[in-house]
Formats: structure tokens, C-alpha cells, sequence
């Protein structure tokens, strides 16, 4: 964890962890795995709300939890930048961390592979291989969507690749 | 458009018949002589060679398999026109796999299938066999034209879909345990699974389903800085799987820190590739038509010209509860294994074509491979000594204590309870 900020760090350490190492495919236990999935999304989501840094919504889309959508968004310079965020649950799961995808931003930046994919490889991938199977959903968003839109974000607005909602609004009209 | 050329030739033929000026009768005829000849040109663009009931090995210019029948003649290869009956399938048919699928339409594969979920980019034209003409197409329908233009001896079968999720991998295991191409065939329904994915989670997948099915596959790779890669195989319980260690990669022999990682998630090249793609089908046709010596492991860092090879042995700590199994089974199977090796060792003995070293054998006394596993060397972890020059590219999970079994079963322990206070929290 060398190399990660304060903020994060503790954040982290507030995040409930996982015990069952449960995939898609394994029947009762992903069950129990996706109990342990929600408690920490409503652990991290409420520590969020709490000390007013709520920056993501993310909802299973399917009653089997394999598939998630939701929003997250980015404030920069006073504005807030929001985003379609979607995944799957692989079928190695937890083995494999989830693929974070924003489709809006496919084809904006580098650091994404096709479909809206967010690259993760150097900074996430070998945390959560470490962690395995402790990490869930809570600590993707965490420890690889956050430092992403973080990383990202800034640079696509001020290089124009992204618009600002209002300023997409009025530039329209006029 | 023959159709069409037909017509046009028809037209203008009764058109000259009808026609009552002299005067135009010139310009009719050359513009029928122009259509005659786009008529011939089309022709010669759409010729496409019939398929072939039988490999021959008769050396004419006619014959597709007379080089590769000639492997027989040369001693290479007992009987080539076996490749007709093996089914491979190539999961990823980017700048490896594509490349890979046409090596073996080429050789005259009996069946390939393959998967890929993505579409043909202009992005992919730095690497080989796709053609700019195809940007747009699925890259499983690109790849099926233009194969079954090269042999259409061989039988394609194309999966657009994502192997990672729940409903993809389902059809990637029930397309893989699929008899209809050769009934009498045991075990599952393809011979090899080569993956040419570029990334982990699917090359993780890959690794499940065929510890699942207890299916010989083989990985192969190349590095974002595309200059090294690396090709492996591995078999269910005899081998490492890819889960057993953590994944290795060829390290580039440079200085890590003087890499530029900012920008661009992936570099190729068509070179490394196409080295990678070749490796791989190599290997692949060593093991299928069983000649020479077929790698566990061959690595390759193009900055040095460097292959390093090695073997692994599977981790009895693997976390993947199917290579456990699989494991158990090979062990079990030792007996067996022991007897056919020394029946080929007889058969070999007695093989009045090599001389014996001794005449008679008295004693019993054969020669047993000192290689071979017990059980006792498969209990030792998979994790080994790496050969200079290839390392991990992801660490190891961490021990962690066992929860206490004691789970509080309160009121929050209900699915459906705990998705109510997660939408609750989103709601506002």
C-alpha cells in the first residue's frame, strides 16, 4: 500500500472485508458472498454520505448480482462531471477483480481498454490479487475507480476531450 | 453482380439486333466488348478452389497439402493427414490468435472455433492478417471470410461473445464439450484450447473451464511493451495451471524504472506477435501430430534474443478447487500411467528395426524415465525457482486468518433486507 494517500488509506481500512470466496457460478455460497458485498457497499456508501464525499450510486441489475449499474461522477473546478457506470461479476470472481466500465468516456482516453474498460493494471490489479478474496466491490470502486476519475478526469477536461453538461446544454442552443 | 453482368450482356446483344442506325452499331459493339471483359475480370476475382476430399501427397501445383504431405516423406511426421480429425479452439482472435488460426487453416486443421467479443479497428492494422476493407466487422465474421477463402477444407466455427460473464461462459463450455465433429471422440470435443487473450481475467477463465473439463490447453502472451511473450502448456493435474502460480512474464532485461508507463495501456508490434503466433502453432502441431519435443513453457524477450524455458509443477495449495481435483486424479492414475510407459518400453525393446544394446534381457530389466512424478513431488508447491530472466507478474494472495464460523445471523442478514438499505442510501 505504499504510494496511496492518507485519505485513502484510512478509507480502507473503514471498509468492511470479505471472507467467502464465492463466485457467479457457486450457487448458496455467492449467495452469502453477495450478503458480504452489500454490507460493505452500505458500510462505504454511508461513510461517504457521512463525511460528504458521496461520489458513486451502483445497483445489481440482475437478482443473480452478476451484472451492476449505477453512476459515479467527479467534481472539478466546481463542476461536477457525471458518468454511466456498469460491470460485470466474472466468473472467476473473486479470483479476477471486476472489469469498471464507463461507455460514455470509450475511445477518450489511453488509459481504457475497448468498451469503456478503465485501465487498471498497474495501480489496482496486483492489490486485489494480493487481497484475494477479501476485496469486493466496495474496494474496487475504492481503490480503482476513485484514483482513475482522479488521474483522468482533470486531464480530459482541460484538454476539452469533456464537457461540462451546462456548457454542452448552451452550446447547443445557441 | 454476375447477374447483373448477364443481363447487361443480353440487353446490349438485343439492342444491336434491333437497332437501325449503322452509325451506332460500333459504339454497341465496343460497349459489349468493355462489359465482356469486366465480366471476365469478375470472374477471375471470385475463383474459389473447391474443397478436398482426400490430402494427397502428389507433387503438383494444384495440390494445397503436397509441402505439408512431404513432412511424411521427410520423416518428420508419421502420418500428417491426421490433422483432419483435431478440432482446436482459439479463445481471442487479435494479433495472435488470428494470426495463429491461419497457420493452422494453412496446415489444413479439420475445425477451428473461435472467440472473440471485439469488432476490427483501423488501431489493429500495425499487426498482421486483418485488412483495412474489414474495420467494423466482428473480428470471429472477418476471420471466417477470409479463412474460408484460404482452405475451405476446414470447418470454422465463430463465437462473438465474452467469456468472462456468466452467459458467455456457458456457451464457451457447452461449444467446447460439443461431439458432433467427431463422435467417437472421448473427453471433450476439441483437441486444444489455445488462448491468445491479452489479458488476465480472461486467460483466468479460460484456465477454469478447462480445469473443469479437464482439457490440455496452451497460453500464450505478449507484453504491453510488446517486446517480450511467452508461450505455455498446460495440462489439467500434470502440470501448473494458471492459477497454481502467480502469471509469469518474460521481464524485458531493461531497467523497469526507465520504462515509460504513462499513456498508452498497450503497445505491439507485428513482429513479436507474429514470433508469439508461431511459437504457439509449433507447439500445437508437435503435440497434436506427436513429433519432436513439445514445450511446458518457452519464453521470449526480443530485446535480447533470449528463450528461456522451464517446467512447473501444480501447487497443492492451488485456489482453484478444480486443479485440486485434477491433481488428485493424476496422482490416482500412476499406476496406469506406469504400465503403459513400460509397455511402450517393451514394445520399443523388442522393435527388431533398433539394435538392442544386449541381446537378451534375462532379468526384466528396463530403462524407466527418472522424470516422471510421484506423488510425493506433486505435494511440493508450484512455486519454483523462476530461470533467470522471467518473473511474476502478480504477487500471491496473502494468508489471512479463517473467519470465525460464528456468523451473527441478525436482521441484516437477508439479501433482500440489504439491498432495500443500499437502494435506500441511493436514493437520496
Amino acid at each position: 500500500m505504499e504510494g496511496w494517500d492518507p485519505s485513502t488509506k484510512s478509507t480502507l481500512t473503514q471498509i468492511p472485508l470479505l471472507t467467502i470466496k464465492a463466485g457467479p457460478r457457486d450457487g448458496a455460497a455467492w449467495t452469502q458472498r453477495l450478503k458480504e458485498e452489500y454490507k460493505a457497499l452500505i458500510a462505504y456508501t454511508s461513510m461517504n454520505k457521512s463525511k460528504d464525499n458521496d461520489w458513486f450510486r451502483i445497483s445489481a441489475a440482475n437478482p443473480e448480482g452478476t451484472r451492476w449499474k449505477g453512476k459515479c461522477w467527479y467534481v472539478h473546478n466546481l463542476l461536477k462531471y457525471e458518468f454511466d457506470l456498469q460491470f460485470d461479476i466474472p466468473v472467476t470472481y473473486p479470483a479476477t477483480a471486476p472489469e469498471l466500465e464507463l461507455p460514455e468516456l470509450d475511445g477518450k482516453t489511453e488509459k481504457m481498454y475497448r468498451g469503456g474498460k478503465i485501465c487498471l493494471t498497474v495501480h489496482f490489479k496486483p492489490l486485489w490479487a494480493k487481497n484475494c478474496p477479501r476485496f469486493g466491490i466496495a474496494h474496487a470502486l475504492c481503490l480503482g475507480l476513485a484514483p482513475w476519475l482522479a488521474a483522468e478526469i482533470p486531464v480530459l477536461v482541460d484538454s476539452g476531450m469533456i464537457k461540462h453538461k451546462d456548457d454542452v446544454a448552451t452550446s447547443s442552443e445557441s | 453482380m454476375e447477374v447483373e453482368l448477364k443481363e447487361l450482356l443480353s440487353d446490349l446483344h438485343s439492342l444491336k439486333k434491333s437497332i437501325s442506325d449503322p452509325s451506332h452499331l460500333a459504339l454497341i459493339e465496343k460497349m459489349h466488348l468493355h462489359a465482356e471483359n469486366i465480366a471476365t475480370l469478375e470472374k477471375s476475382g471470385t475463383i474459389r478452389r473447391s474443397k478436398v476430399k482426400d490430402m494427397s501427397a502428389e507433387v503438383v501445383d494444384s495440390n494445397p497439402y503436397s509441402r505439408l504431405m512431404a513432412l511424411q516423406r521427410m520423416g518428420i511426421v508419421n502420418n500428417y493427414e491426421r490433422i483432419r480429425e483435431f478440432s482446436v479452439a482459439i479463445v481471442g482472435i487479435g494479433g495472435v490468435g488470428s494470426v495463429a488460426a491461419e497457420m493452422l487453416t494453412r496446415c489444413g486443421i479439420g475445425r477451428l472455433l473461435l472467440y472473440d467479443y471485439d469488432k476490427v479497428e483501423l488501431a489493429n492494422m500495425n499487426r498482421l492478417f486483418f485488412r483495412p476493407e474489414q474495420v467494423g466487422m466482428t473480428k470471429t465474421d472477418a476471420a471466417v471470410q477470409t479463412l474460408s477463402e484460404i482452405n475451405p477444407d476446414v470447418v470454422l466455427e465463430s463465437y462473438t461473445l465474452n467469456i468472462t460473464t456468466v452467459e458467455g461462459f456457458d456457451t464457451f463450455m457447452s461449444s467446447l464439450t460439443n461431439k458432433s465433429f467427431r463422435p467417437t471422440k472421448s473427453g471433450s470435443g476439441v483437441d486444444l484450447v489455445l488462448s491468445c487473450v491479452d489479458n488476465y481475467e480472461a486467460r483466468m477463465v479460460v484456465n477454469q473451464a478447462c480445469n473443469e473439463l479437464n482439457q490440455t490447453w496452451m497460453e500464450s502472451g505478449v507484453s504491453e511493451d510488446a517486446v517480450s511473450g511467452h508461450i505455455q502448456l498446460l495440462i489439467p493435474g500434470e502440470t501448473a495451471c494458471f492459477a497454481c502460480v502467480p502469471p509469469l512474464v518474460v521481464a524485458s532485461g531493461i531497467d523497469e524504472r526507465t520504462l515509460k508507463r504513462e499513456g498508452v495501456c498497450a503497445a505491439s508490434l507485428p513482429t513479436t506477435m507474429g514470433v508469439v503466433a508461431g511459437l504457439l502453432v509449433q507447439n500445437t502441431l508437435k503435440y497434436l501430430l506427436k513429433f519432436g519435443q513439445v514445450s511446458r513453457y518457452l519464453g521470449y524477450n526480443a530485446l535480447k534474443d533470449y528463450f528461456p524455458t522451464m517446467e512447473m509443477k501444480p501447487n497443492s495449495q492451488c485456489s482453484n478447487a478444480a486443479c485440486l481435483e485434477r491433481q488428485k486424479e493424476y496422482i490416482l492414475a500412476k499406476p496406469t500411467r506406469d504400465a503403459a510407459a513400460k509397455a511402450k518400453a517393451d514394445i520399443e525393446a523388442v522393435s527388431p528395426a533398433e539394435n538392442p544394446v544386449h541381446a537378451d534381457n534375462e532379468w526384466n530389466i528396463s530403462v524407466v524415465d527418472d522424470e516422471e512424478v510421484d506423488g510425493s513431488d506433486v505435494k511440493n508447491s508450484g512455486i519454483c525457482v523462476l530461470p533467470e530472466g522471467i518473473v511474476h507478474e502478480l504477487p500471491v494472495a496473502d494468508d489471512y486468518p479463517k473467519a470465525p464460523v460464528t456468523e451473527t445471523v441478525g436482521p441484516a442478514d437477508d439479501l433482500e433486507e440489504l439491498r432495500r438499505q443500499l437502494e435506500a442510501l441511493n436514493a437520496d
